[in-house]
């Protein structure tokens, strides 16, 4: 056994306590970011051409993916829960029911957020990081624009409008990827899955998951854009920040899953 | 004019610039000249807000005291300064015409035909005019800068500043940027600070020169001074190369 005063035990409690301060540091960044980001835009005709411009940037492409990802789990989770149904005392519809609950519940919102912190995260990071090197926020700043205003802004508001529409968007597709993977295989029939689709139907869970979305659609876009204007270096620097934003937005989605679903569902 | 009095400014434990006195005047190329890494840029970045200066330090705009403004203060002083980066720092998603628009649309209500019309006044300014539709990518280092001047002056701004103008360019497009910045100064009446280690600027341009070494104003005068102070530093900056020192020993054999 180490004694107390062991160099290898004061060498691992300073390194915990320096990522500790560090990690403390790094919020309180972020929420002094924040307070500038929510500040008045310099021009609303500008800010509303940049909002549009970042929902067809962030949300309209980010479309196909989410299109794709959506089919397939859905064809994957009812093709899995028709396959372990093995009890006769389970009614078919069940495999419905379990498609549409895994879906609203937890696939679409946030398997797809975590999605979208891969892709619209790094985006956003590069993005930002890239004129951060490149001088093009001092050049903004030296204007007398207010930088983090006019670049971050619309890129929350954006995500934050668009996200609930591209997670019910995945939603609806899901649901259809359960039917088609179900109907192709002839696992179950149209009738039975629809009644189970329809089965024990909660409307507030469809609440619950577009809230969780908005959370984490502020999370994702928050999260890189500090981890990019905060960047300092090079091409190099600017690709670890994408990397760092797009780990730490999903950290942030996991552990924001686990509190919303205990405020909503408990 | 701009003053700047005992401005310090340290990062972490390191002191970069150590009580730096001085005055940018009106109408006339300032230049500030050093070896790299002595603190040049860390002093145009403290002028302009960029970096926040030590406690103590002042810099006043037109008498303005702009160290002591909030955010919203700084920010209209800020609309009268036209900066120059040594990148450039164009915006790579706007083409020429909405880079040099982009001060415009943000800070006045002119209509899109006036907008227009002053974005091809300064292009034309700096000899560019018909390049409105191209991407920054698609032009060179030189033209790059030439947009760079055209944006910062499309405001009519108080105060130019120019960090490197001419690196990474060849001696002939320097010299134009050069000339370009000189005009521009005497023609519209501003505060220009420059930027460079470009000795050739120094001689070509520079009505004022300051001298930064180890982060302090080591030594101030003019372009014909320059040529013949004693001090030892400025002689070790201007004659660095063996060339340059031949020179020097033939004018002082000549003066003899």
């Amino acid at each position: 056994m180490r004694i107390q005063n062991d160099p290898l035990v004061i060498v691992k409690n300073t390194v915990n306590l320096v990522a500790v301060i560090k990690a403390l540091r790094n919020i309180g960044k972020y929420m002094m970011m924040l307070w500038i980001v929510f500040s008045r835009p310099e021009k609303w005709g500008v800010f509303r051409e940049r909002l549009f411009h970042e929902i067809h940037f962030i949300g309209i492409n980010s479309i196909p993916i989410v299109a794709l990802m959506s089919m397939f789990m859905g064809g994957v989770i009812a093709l899995q829960t028709a396959a372990n149904m093995t009890s006769p005392w389970l009614p078919e519809y069940t495999i419905g029911y379990i498609t549409r609950s895994s879906t609203i519940l937890e696939f679409s919102p946030t398997m797809i957020s975590l999605i979208l912190a891969g892709k619209v995260g790094s985006n956003v990071a590069s993005e930002i990081g890239t004129m951060k090197t490149t001088e093009q926020i001092d050049a903004l700043e030296v204007m007398g624009v207010n930088s983090l205003t006019f670049l971050v802004l619309p890129k929350i508001l954006g995500a934050v409008l668009f996200f609930p529409i591209l997670i019910i968007f995945s939603m609806g597709l899901s649901l259809m990827g359960g039917w088609l993977s179900l109907v192709l295989s002839e696992l179950a029939s149209t009738e039975t899955y629809v009644v189970g689709i329809r089965s024990f139907f909660i409307p507030g869970n469809i609440v619950y998951a577009l809230s969780k979305t908005v959370v984490f659609a502020f999370l994702i876009v928050s999260i890189s854009s500090f981890y990019g204007y905060y960047t300092k270096g090079g091409a190099l620097d600017v690709g670890k920040s994408a990397t760092k934003a797009v780990v730490t937005a999903s950290i942030a989605i996991l552990i924001a899953n686990f509190l919303l679903t205990q405020m909503f569902l408990l | 004019m701009i003053e700047v009095k005992n401005l310090d400014k340290s990062f972490a434990d390191k002191q970069i610039l150590h009580g730096i006195n001085t005055v940018f005047e009106k109408g006339k190329v300032n230049m500030v000249i050093g070896q790299s890494g002595q603190g040049k840029s860390v002093l145009t970045k403290c002028i302009v807000g960029l970096h926040e200066p030590d406690e103590g330090g002042q810099i006043l705009y037109g008498g303005k005291n702009f160290t002591e403004m909030n955010r919203k203060d700084r920010m209209l002083i800020r609309q009268e300064i036209g900066m120059l980066f040594q990148g450039s720092a164009l915006f790579d998603s706007m083409t020429v015409e909405q880079n040099i628009m982009f001060p415009l649309t943000m800070f006045t209500k002119m209509s899109k035909k006036e907008k227009l019309d002053r974005v091809n006044f300064c292009l034309d300014r700096v000899n560019l005019e018909g390049r409105n539709g191209l991407f920054p990518a698609e032009c060179s280092g030189g033209m790059q800068k030439r947009i760079a001047i055209a944006r910062a002056i499309a405001m009519n701004p108080k105060y130019l500043f120019c960090d490197e103008p001419n690196s990474g360019l060849d001696p002939k497009t320097a010299i134009v940027i050069d000339n370009l910045i000189r005009e521009i100064t005497y023609e519209y009446d501003i505060t220009t600070v420059v930027i460079t280690h470009d000795m050739n600027s120094v001689i070509e341009v520079g009505d004022n020169i300051m001298f930064i070494h180890d982060g302090r104003n080591w030594w101030s005068g003019d372009r014909k001074s320059i040529i013949t102070t004693d001090n030892q530093e400025i002689i070790d900056f201007v004659y660095a190369s063996d060339f340059m020192k031949e020179i020097r020993s033939s004018m002082q054999e000549k003066r003899k």
